[in-house]
């Protein structure tokens, strides 16, 4: 089996796309995303960093909390509230890292198509303006960054032909 | 967070303007002159200029020696520096995906075992 792609795209200007396929159906994939036990398994980001604080209170207007550390004492944090939860295929967050930069509060919707036993996971990050995007994009601490690969991709390939 | 030379914030600081991203796409067919750049976009030359200028301070773009036209060109240094910085990033998403693959593999063989255990005669492929 080829691995299944991550793929990026921009929709707009305030948005990013990510989209990746996963061989489960979606209850499971749902689970994943909402029990603290299953995210604290895989939301960790780059090597070395853990997930000690994985607050979660799955309601519209609930909230959640993350919290990454590494061994030598960095840390990371992010919170937000649930805005929409649609059991199994849909979880609409507020989303707000502690050192903020991404120019304000995203708004990431998770969207789970299940297809032949597989299940798509559609995670679409929303900025508050073009202007936090682009704050998003120039510090590139988030999914903001990705979106200018496409674009720098295209533009490395035409140099590279002409 | 700043790899080589190439200052990262001035790099994407640039990249955010569509104006920029056009001038920079034309210039990757070739170098051309500030008139030449000013023509498709309805701008004014010092309009233009501006645009350059940021350009030119973040390193994507240089002046060719020609002392009459001076064209500007591409350079292709902190694109592909951004480039490879973006594209760690992306690693950090996809090696959450594959660890999420693994985590769900795992739920997968669970809910099988629970299904042969609660139903051991009608086994289905989940």
């Amino acid at each position: 089996m080829t691995r299944p792609e991550l793929k990026v795209t921009t929709p707009s200007e305030r948005e990013a796309v990510i989209t990746r396929v996963v061989d489960a159906p979606r209850g499971m994939v749902f689970d994943a995303h909402t029990k603290p036990a299953l995210v604290q398994r895989w939301l960790l980001g780059p090597p070395g960093w853990t997930m000690p604080v994985c607050e979660i209170d799955l309601r519209v207007g609930g909230k959640y909390r993350y919290e990454w550390r590494t061994e030598d004492g960095q840390s990371m944090g992010m919170s937000g509230t649930f805005k929409e939860i649609v059991r199994p295929s849909r979880i609409v967050a507020t989303q707000l890292f502690d050192q903020d930069w991404t120019g304000g509060e995203t708004i990431v919707s998770t969207d789970i198509v299940e297809k032949n036993g597989k299940s798509t996971i559609t995670t679409t990050v929303r900025y508050s303006s073009r202007e936090a995007r682009d704050a998003a994009l120039q510090t590139g601490m988030t999914s903001g960054m990705e979106m200018g690969y496409q674009l720098l991709e295209a533009l490395l390939r035409e140099k590279a032909n002409g | 967070m700043k790899p080589h030379g190439y200052n990262l914030d001035a790099t994407f600081a640039a990249l955010a303007d569509p104006t920029r991203r056009a001038i920079l796409a034309r210039l990757a067919d070739g170098e051309a002159t500030v008139n030449e750049l000013a023509e498709p976009f309805d701008m004014s030359q010092p309009a233009i200029s501006k645009h350059l200028k940021v350009l030119e301070r973040a390193g994507l773009i240089s002046r060719g020696r020609e002392a009459q036209r001076r064209p500007r060109k591409l350079e292709p240094g902190p694109l592909t520096e951004a480039t490879d910085w973006i594209e760690r990033y992306r690693k950090i998403w996809e090696a959450n995906y594959q660890r999420l693959d693994a985590l769900l593999k795992t739920m997968k063989a669970a809910a099988l075992v629970h299904e042969a255990k609660t139903r051991p005669k009608k086994r289905k492929r989940p």
